[in-house]
């Protein structure tokens, strides 16, 4: 007989989301506190595929795989690609430290405030409806049927973030 | 088998098949730092000026470590996010596609002329010329 067998499946959800949450929060300390911040840059990826492990958790493959594929896999080459490109970026001389820290940590603690009030006086219902085994294939017919026009406006937003790019990157090139 | 029954009662049917992938996490977490770990504890150490350089393909480094990239990096960064949020939107599409009509089709491709207009602009204006 196996050693757990009689440990309830809550226990070993409970331990698994104990266990990713932790790291998430590890991960967002890190790159605030590092002094290095392309080491920032490399512990924000950690959080990013920790909160991918946090919607699988949720039952949201899709969800997952899209923070995997948009955030782990883009955006977070994306602000590497910032770090690198930024101006003497390494130059020990740069001062780590904000002059706006005062302003800064105003503006945390407000909004600090309002995450604190928002989660302790919100009721957070849990949805009765059942979850769809076919995620995907509904999302998909969603997508193409009622939400068609927010869909074709994405491509469009899209377009327009390339095109807004490519003419910033070529102002820079000339000047 | 009682190892699979073990599994059943512990994890959720969702869950299960991400089992296999949190192994692999672990094992690919294990992996190089057991090996980091096993080298530091085997290796002799003798540390000297020469062999605590700093060398770039068994050469020495020609001026700075952190130098500022090209900006027009930026771009091809941005690009690669446009079209990985395009693969995004076809994956539900390409799923779904059995049971959408003609009609999901035109669609598709209306979204996908769009940005491939803004492939054929970037192409156009030079912006994915490798520098």
């Amino acid at each position: 007989m196996p050693p757990f067998e009689n440990l309830p499946t809550d226990l070993v959800l409970q331990g698994i989301f104990l266990l990713v949450a932790g790291l998430i929060v590890v991960a967002a300390v890190a790159v605030v506190t590092l002094r290095n911040i392309f080491h920032s840059a490399l512990a924000l990826i950690l959080c990013f595929s920790a909160v991918a492990g946090l919607y699988i958790l949720l039952e949201a493959p899709f969800v997952a795989a899209v923070q995997v594929l948009i955030y782990v896999g883009a955006i977070s080459v994306l602000i590497l690609f910032a770090v690198m490109l930024t101006e003497r970026v390494m130059d020990p001389k740069m001062g780590a430290r904000n002059e706006q820290w005062w302003l800064g940590l105003l503006l945390t603690a407000i909004a600090a405030t309002g995450l604190g009030a928002i989660v302790g006086f919100a009721p957070w219902p849990l949805s009765k409806a059942p979850i769809i085994n076919d995620q995907i294939t509904a999302l998909g017919k969603e997508f193409l049927t009622t939400y068609v026009l927010p869909f074709e406006v994405a491509s469009l937003l899209l377009l327009m973030a390339l095109l807004g790019a490519i003419i910033i990157a070529r102002e820079k090139e000339g000047g | 088998m009682p190892g699979c029954k073990t599994y059943a009662i512990l994890f959720p049917a969702m869950l299960q098949d991400y089992l296999l992938l949190a192994v692999l996490l672990v094992v690919a977490t294990i992996f190089p730092i057991g090996g980091l770990i096993t080298a530091f504890i085997i290796r002799p150490h003798r540390p000297g000026k020469i062999k605590g350089d700093t060398y770039e393909c068994g050469l020495e480094t020609i001026g700075e470590t952190w130098v500022q990239f090209r900006v027009q990096y930026y771009i091809y960064a941005l690009v690669f996010l446009i079209f990985d949020i395009e693969t995004i939107f076809l994956l539900p599409w390409a799923v779904a596609y059995n049971q959408l009509g003609l009609f999901s089709l035109i669609e598709m491709f209306i979204f996908l002329a769009l940005l491939l207009g803004g492939l054929v602009y970037a192409w156009r204006k030079g912006a994915l010329e490798w520098i």
